[in-house]
């Protein structure tokens, strides 16, 4: 499989990174060199393999389903390039 | 009198104890180091010099009334991957500009309460995306050391090489550093410091920046195997907060150094020795053979027969969950903002502008291998290998063998701005091909120098350990220390 240029500009729009012509261009080739490096892959027999998904054998801890912080909506706002009385302020999103 | 900023963490320790020297006087020595050097490096991004002066003062005062923790009144660097309360954490990204968490990482809170002194937060590649630490948005680290009789300057490797040229040039006592796919152990390879990954789990992962999360692990670099067991006993904890962090009982590493390695079985993969690998590094490994089998340990050959497929792997697992944790970065919570026409323009023009060239690179790799119909042909065959990758070392373990010796890297280190590495992203993924293969199965590995190549440049051995079994990589690594010596750069600075 290969990528082309209708490709990376899709998958930029995915991501949500805004590309030029320019940077398009070239991530075609770069993605090509990585896109090609990983397709060995395919050459493993995989058969009756389980994919892993934790790679140490664990149980997950679980907790007692009742509030354990809470109370820092000044804190969690700090950080914000634009609030308003503990809101996120965004472009508006509905007309 | 040695220079203060010599000491190892464990002399030091000795002479605050014996009130030799205080904490203040040991911090101040460090904080100087910093203000006339650190230019030199740019090993640090941030330093917060009263902040170290107030913590010294505090610890002096804490030992005065009997109170000593593990780590009293040791000056430590953290890599700014680590949040820490009120100052910069950013990643070394400018995607999270003036970010100044409001709490402190699980790793650094252990260290604070163990008596450590912070000078400051360290430079990184940018998300811990790289192997040069030239990714990082705040310029490249300088390696203290150089090739004999030549002046180019050298990468510390990466992404902890702010961590790891901290070390080398004495700019900190020891440093935290993390580690996805061997950003610990190569940058200790390429500076002649002592880096160690510990198993997946062992040390909390809240609060620090998330890369690739089942991959991620922090570890410490340090001058020694001695000071990296120190360090790592105060990191290591099992954390409320970190779902995957293991409710297993921290041992006391320092305690396995100068244990015997004398009939320890040592396993030699055979699938480590790479086409166009210098013979210097052949001879490495031989040496480190040599060491340990004089020491009396049992050398074994085996094999990890899906080693060439844990790099492939890894960059089809690692920029996938980069991908989903970095979609967090938008321009509304936290860090930059780039207004646009619409949200979804503000969106794409914020992630446009504040990720670097290697971070948007891997997002793309990431969401394309996730995206429809992609899936299960790269994504879902990755974590089946994945798989096998961990059951070569299983049936090598379960056959009796109790560490594996292998080369930390494929060179030493590199020139800055290397262009044959600038036009071809796999060229530089290939340092991390002896590394990756841990973190792919979550076991323990340790970096030790243990020589120097033609041109004078440090090279590192790695030890790979059963899962919690950091005991015994401390134990061998201890040994090859031994044999080999420590190197320090010669002081141009």
């Amino acid at each position: 499989m290969s990528v082309d240029l209708a490709t990376v500009k899709r998958v930029a729009r995915l991501a949500r990174i805004a590309v030029t012509e320019d940077d398009a261009n070239r991530m075609v080739g770069e993605l090509n060199g990585i896109i090609n490096f990983v397709e060995q892959l395919g050459e493993v027999d995989v058969t009756g393999v389980e994919p892993m998904t934790s790679v140490t054998p664990m149980d997950m801890r679980k907790r007692v389903d009742a509030v354990t912080d809470g109370d820092k909506a000044d804190d969690i706002v700090a950080n914000a390039p634009s609030t308003d009385r503990n809101f996120f302020l965004v472009p508006k999103v509905v007309e | 009198m040695t220079e203060l900023t010599s000491l190892t963490i464990a002399e030091a320790r000795e002479k605050l104890a014996s009130k030799e020297i205080t904490s203040v006087e040991l911090t101040k020595a460090y904080v100087d180091a910093i203000d006339a050097f650190n230019g030199t490096f740019n090993a640090y991004i941030t330093t917060t010099p009263e902040k170290a002066m107030d913590m010294a003062k505090a610890s002096d005062e804490r030992r005065a009334s009997g109170k000593v923790g593990a780590l009293e009144g040791i000056p430590l660097g953290i890599k700014d991957l680590f949040a820490t309360e009120g100052i910069h954490t950013q990643a070394c990204s400018h995607i999270l500009d003036g970010f100044k968490p409001k709490y402190e990482s699980t790793v650094t809170q252990n260290l604070w309460d163990d008596g450590a002194v912070m000078l400051g937060k360290l430079n990184m590649d940018e998300f811990a995306m790289g192997s040069s630490n030239e990714t990082s948005f705040y310029g490249p680290v300088i390696n203290p050391w150089k090739a004999e009789g030549s002046n180019q300057q050298l990468v510390p490797g990466g992404s902890s090489g702010g961590s790891a040229a901290a070390v080398a040039a004495h700019l900190c006592a020891g440093a935290t550093a993390t580690d996805t796919g061997g950003s610990i152990r190569q940058p200790a390879a390429f500076t002649g410091t002592v880096g160690i990954k510990p198993t997946y789990g062992r040390c909390s992962r809240w609060g620090t920046v998330a890369f690739a999360s089942s991959l991620d692990q922090a570890g410490p670099i340090a001058r020694d195997v001695r000071d990296a067991a120190i360090m790592l006993k105060s990191m290591a904890s099992v954390d409320k907060k970190d779902t995957t962090s293991v409710d297993l009982p921290i041992p006391d590493y320092e305690a396995a150094l100068g244990q015997s390695v004398k009939g320890m079985k040592i396993g030699i993969p055979k699938e480590y020795r790479v086409d166009n690998m210098p013979e210097e590094i052949e001879a490495l490994w031989q040496q480190g053979i040599a060491f340990l089998k004089d020491a009396g340990a049992e050398i074994v050959d085996i094999t990890l027969p899906h080693t060439k497929y844990a790099l492939p792997a890894y960059y089809i697992v690692a920029p996938a969950e980069a991908s989903s944790n970095l979609a967090r970065y938008d321009g509304v919570r936290y860090g930059l903002r780039v207004d646009g026409k619409d949200i979804a323009d503000m969106y794409e023009k914020t992630r446009a502008a504040g990720f670097g060239t290697e971070v948007k690179r891997r997002i793309m790799i990431g969401t394309y291998v996730l995206s429809a119909g992609y899936y299960d042909a790269y994504y879902l065959q990755a974590q089946k290998v994945r798989t096998l990758i961990k059951r070569d070392f299983e049936t090598v373990f379960h056959a009796g063998v109790d560490a594996i010796l292998t080369p930390a890297t494929p060179s030493s280190a590199f020139g800055i701005a290397d262009e044959n590495l600038a036009a071809d992203p796999v060229a530089m993924y290939l340092n991390d091909i002896f590394t990756v293969t841990v973190n792919m199965a979550g076991l323990p590995g340790i970096a030790v120098p243990a020589g120097l190549d033609k041109k004078g440049l440090p090279l590192g051995l790695q030890l790979i350990g059963k899962p919690f079994e950091e005991e015994t990589l401390f134990r061998t690594a201890h040994v090859i220390e031994q044999a080999a010596g420590k190197f320090t750069p010669a002081k141009w600075w």
